[in-house]
């Protein structure tokens, strides 16, 4: 089926999500929309999906008009979508996820599951997807969630299939794998939407690509283009992809963790039995899909959960018995992954944030006990700190909220690096941010890192542990699967984020390249030209 | 630099041989509440007099079959029973250090046994007879409006609206049952009208917590003092100025079912009913059924659960939460109805005496599931009726306390005691686009 839409324009107060977007997606095409968080990608596609109604503009499904007054119409009119989070509830089973909304049932409303599990079996033997249709959705690895999602747009016969960032939580084997199954759809006549901003990915998959940058379409390319040419148009300036950085120079070993194991509220273990030490000056990353212990590592550094075992042992002296305010004072800077939850208060000014752990003691506190608070003080230190850190705002006394997400993230490591670290530990640091606001905290880190501050470092993004880490650990299901140089292969990497111990890992990855790897190998070919 | 990376490395490889359930505490809390209930249960049948006995009825009245009074020697049954208990604490030991999954017949199992025990002590040359049958039948009359309660709260949570009201809609429901028997002068017409009652509390619930989206719990609150302070008005208004026309006793007649009704002990204590009792175990299974196998179960989960992704599939999530309430009110509603011509009485002031509270509870010791809250529910009935009965013939231990006891189960209950439980994941949460 054709996807057409003509100057689609939604906006949402005085801001314009999307100004008059026009794009074409032919039958039988992979077409991808490029574009950097916060572009409007996501907005497009639940305009198209019946989400939101768009103020302006008119969608065609072959040359039809169509407008939707809810998913429901959209999915009638045969649009599926595979969100970025998944719409799967964690409780329900494969059949029931895939026959919620059209269920097939029997007299008085009751279920017929045996159908319903007879679809998912057949949709899954025909694309060759390994799905047990009883499995619990919660128990399944998200590249099969992922999967679920999928068979539930196709159990409703998608003509054309949208993906919002649907690589984003895949190792890039499963990325692989995603990648054969949309050529299986797209030889099977769905219209795909491929939605990222992700540039490798893009050049591998693509038939077309459309590039938005905030909220309006820049270009329509194609997949011959370059990795630059493509971030250019992404980003509307020549961008280095990668952040340059000294070799580190590693002192003498300052951090170290034991035996660590903590369980989460469900008494499951999150954190099983991990090791490691850290040496000042250097960069870990802890990689590996989300979800698998790395959160609850950090949380636990900073003192948020209590550990079941195991010591963690900051200039050989044990964290354990202090608080989370002993530990900011011990020398520890902590970047929360959940910005607009643990990092800031957004009804809070942002002078009010720049001093959220400081408040208390001088010079920004005064008088008996330090009752007083010192506020000319904080401000003035607030307004440089933010000079320092290029934070965009209108004033220090402006709520946080008013901020983008860039610029509360510089608040925030304004305010962890303000004080003399021994150790940083930063959940997803740039997670959702802009390229440029990107660009800006890995520098930041890594000056913190020449500082000789040993620096540890959660994310998801393959990408950002490259180019950030002197050593990467990943992460599987709670274990550290390995620690391995920042120099290991993107495949190796992959295999470890499922499990593969490190020395197996580098033997399967120089059997099998995935396509990722070796887009990646193309691209540096092109640099070198 | 690269020397450790291989050491540690090679250090790492090893915790994936490792069995990872090594690390998990083994909880103990289960077998040393038997255990502690084993002890008394020694210290009961240390304690009971030489040669003494304890009488139990096995029958009432008017029951088909007439069991004779049955006589039982208190120390011997009452050391069988301790030892048969210390056993059950011993195998829970076991079963937690092999850290093997928890079976509902070992707490079933154990507490029948611990109440026979007690009870055997309890009952030791009193010279009062223990009525069994009485008891049990006190017991299911005491849980009807908690089950009915309980049902309401989990159709309403298991679609996403928290529901403190309960007790204001089983007062309504006693009130307007009352009321529109007295009126009718039938009975029946109570029931017509008692899950309108009911229906319309849940309507305002739903209208100020979905429409408005004002704090489920506050609304919840607010409700339960509006229609105490509306039953109390009429009441000593209306009702107490001409009770022959608008508050008049209505009785609904009990229906016993041939054949089921003549089984000894049980037959007249669940089937000897009236229809309200009957409905009630209609209600219990349909939404057993119904909850988990039927279309409108799963989209009501969907929506408790995940509303946006209800919303994905073209689920009008808002629109399920109001009828979800508005009909588990109609649940609560017919429950009040017990109150007054259930049992034969006049409305009275507050009738329902927090029994809508106690129905919460016993939908989160039920974990959000019919059968658990039913379970839940009767097991509060049968403790108070247990109370009721030691007050009457008079007991070692003050009546008042085990009148505590469902609260006191509601305490540990609420706290997590069960289990790590559950409740739905957007329980309390307002949807909006």
């Amino acid at each position: 089926m054709k996807l057409e839409l003509r100057g689609v324009t939604k906006r949402f107060g005085s801001f314009t999500a999307n100004d008059r977007i026009s794009l074409t997606v032919e039958p039988g095409e992979i077409h991808a929309l490029l574009g950097e968080n916060g572009a409007g990608k996501s907005t497009l596609m639940n305009t198209i999906y019946g989400l939101y109604s768009p103020d302006e503009g008119e969608i065609l499904l072959d040359d039809q008009g169509v407008s939707f007054n809810g998913p429901g119409d959209a999915v009638d009119a045969g649009i599926g979508m595979v969100h970025q989070h998944f719409m799967l509830i964690p409780v329900f089973t494969v059949t029931e996820s895939v026959a919620l909304g059209y269920e097939p049932t029997r007299a008085a409303g009751i279920m017929d599951m045996a159908q319903a599990r007879a679809k998912v079996l057949e949709i899954s033997a025909r694309f060759g997807f390994d799905v047990d249709p009883d499995a619990r959705i919660e128990d399944l690895p998200v590249g099969a969630q992922q999967r679920v999602e999928i068979i539930k747009a196709l159990s409703r016969d998608a003509k054309v299939l949208i993906l919002d960032e649907p690589t984003a939580v895949l190792t890039p084997q499963e990325t692989d794998e995603l990648i054969t199954i949309m050529g299986q759809l797209r030889d099977s006549g769905t219209s795909i939407v491929f939605i990222t901003h992700k540039l490798r990915e893009v050049r591998a998959v693509a038939d077309r690509i459309t590039v938005i940058r905030r909220g309006a379409v820049v270009g329509e390319t194609s997949p011959q283009s370059t990795e630059t040419e493509l971030a250019g148009l992404m980003v509307g300036r020549e961008v280095n992809l990668t952040t340059a950085k000294e070799p580190a120079d590693p002192g003498e070993v300052c951090f170290e963790v034991r035996g660590l194991t903590v369980l989460n509220s469900a008494d499951k273990v999150v954190v099983d039995h991990v090791d490691f030490q850290m040496r000042r000056g250097e960069i870990l990353v802890i990689a590996g899909v989300d979800g698998n212990g790395q959160s609850e590592l950090a949380q636990t550094v900073l003192g948020l959960r209590t550990p079941v075992a195991g010591s963690i042992l900051l200039d050989d002296k044990d964290l354990a018995p202090l608080s989370v305010k002993q530990r900011l004072a011990a020398g520890l800077g902590f970047v929360p992954e959940d910005r607009s939850t643990d990092g800031v208060i957004g009804a809070f000014t942002i002078t009010e944030n720049y001093v959220l752990d400081m408040y208390d003691r001088p010079p920004y506190a005064g008088g008996p006990g330090n009752v007083a608070l010192r506020l000319p003080v904080m401000r003035e230190a607030a307004q440089t700190q933010a000079e320092r850190f290029d934070v965009r705002m209108g004033g220090v006394d402006d709520p946080i909220s008013t901020l983008s997400g860039g610029n509360q993230q510089k608040v925030v490591l304004a305010r962890e690096m303000s004080r003399d670290l021994r150790l940083f530990v930063a959940s997803q640091p740039t997670r959702g941010l802009d390229v440029g606001s990107i660009e800006f905290v890995h520098r930041t880190i890594i000056e913190e890192r020449d500082k000789g501050t040993p620096c540890l470092i959660v994310s998801t993004e393959l990408d950002e542990a490259l180019n950030l880490a002197d050593r990467i650990a990943v992460m599987y299901r709670g274990r550290i699967v390995g620690i391995v140089p920042a120099s290991t292969s993107r495949d190796v990497l992959g295999l470890m984020m499922a499990g593969v111990p490190a020395d197996e890992a580098q033997a399967q990855a120089a059997t099998h390249h995935t396509v990722l790897a070796e887009a990646d190998e193309q691209a540096e070919a092109e640099e070198n030209k | 630099m690269s020397e450790q990376t291989v050491s540690t490395a090679a250090v790492q490889t090893d915790p994936l041989k490792r069995a990872s359930t090594g690390v998990r505490p083994i909880s103990w809390k289960y077998p040393i509440t038997y255990a502690v209930l084993a002890a008394l249960s020694v210290l009961f049948a240390l304690t009971v007099p030489e040669g003494a006995r304890t009488h139990f009825r096995l029958s009432s009245g008017g029951d088909f079959f007439q069991i004779p009074i049955v006589e039982l020697p208190s120390r011997p049954a009452g050391w069988i029973s301790a030892v048969v208990l210390v056993v059950l604490a011993g195998f829970a030991f076991w079963q937690a250090s092999r850290r093997a999954q928890a079976r509902l017949w070992l707490p079933l199992l154990f507490g029948v046994l611990f109440v026979f025990a007690f009870l055997v002590w309890a009952g030791a040359d009193r010279g009062a007879v223990i009525p069994l049958v009485t008891m049990l039948t006190g017991a299911l009359a005491l849980s009807v409006p908690l089950i009915f309660g309980a049902m309401c709260g989990l159709v309403g949570e298991r679609s996403g609206v928290i529901n403190i009201a309960i007790e204001a809609q089983l007062l309504a429901g006693a009130f307007l049952a009352a009321v529109a028997a007295s009126v009718f002068t039938s009975a029946y017409m109570g029931l017509v009208f008692a899950p309108i009652a009911g229906a319309l509390v849940g309507a305002l619930l739903v209208f100020f917590s979905v429409k408005y989206q004002v704090n489920q719990i506050i609304v919840g609150v607010v409700l339960n003092v509006l229609i105490i302070g509306l039953t109390g008005f009429l009441f000593s208004t209306a009702l107490t100025q001409n009770p022959e026309l608008w508050n008049a006793r209505q009785q609904l007649p009990r229906l016993p079912i041939p054949g089921l009704s003549q089984i000894p002990i049980i037959g007249p204590v669940l089937f000897n009913q009236t229809i309200l009792v009957y409905l009630m175990y209609l209600i219990v299974g349909l939404l057993n059924i119904f909850l988990f196998r039927s279309r409108w179960g799963l989209r009501t989960r969907a929506v408790g659960e995940h509303p946006k992704a209800a919303d994905t599939v073209g689920i009008k999530v808002n629109r399920m939460r109001v009828y979800n309430v508005i009909l588990a009110g109609a649940i609560a509603g017919l429950g009040g109805a017990f109150f007054t011509i259930g049992q034969g009485l006049a409305f009275g002031k507050e009738m329902s005496a927090g029994a809508g509270f106690i129905a919460l509870a016993a939908m989160i010791l039920g974990r959000w599931h019919p059968i658990g809250a039913l379970l839940a529910a009767l097991l509060f009935g049968f403790s108070t009726s247990l109370g009721n009965v030691l007050a009457t013939i008079g007991t070692p231990v003050p009546s008042e306390a085990l009148l505590m006891l469902p609260y006191v189960i509601t305490i540990f209950a609420v706290a997590g005691f069960v289990g790590r439980v559950r409740p739905p994941a957007a329980n309390g949460t307002p949807y909006v686009k």
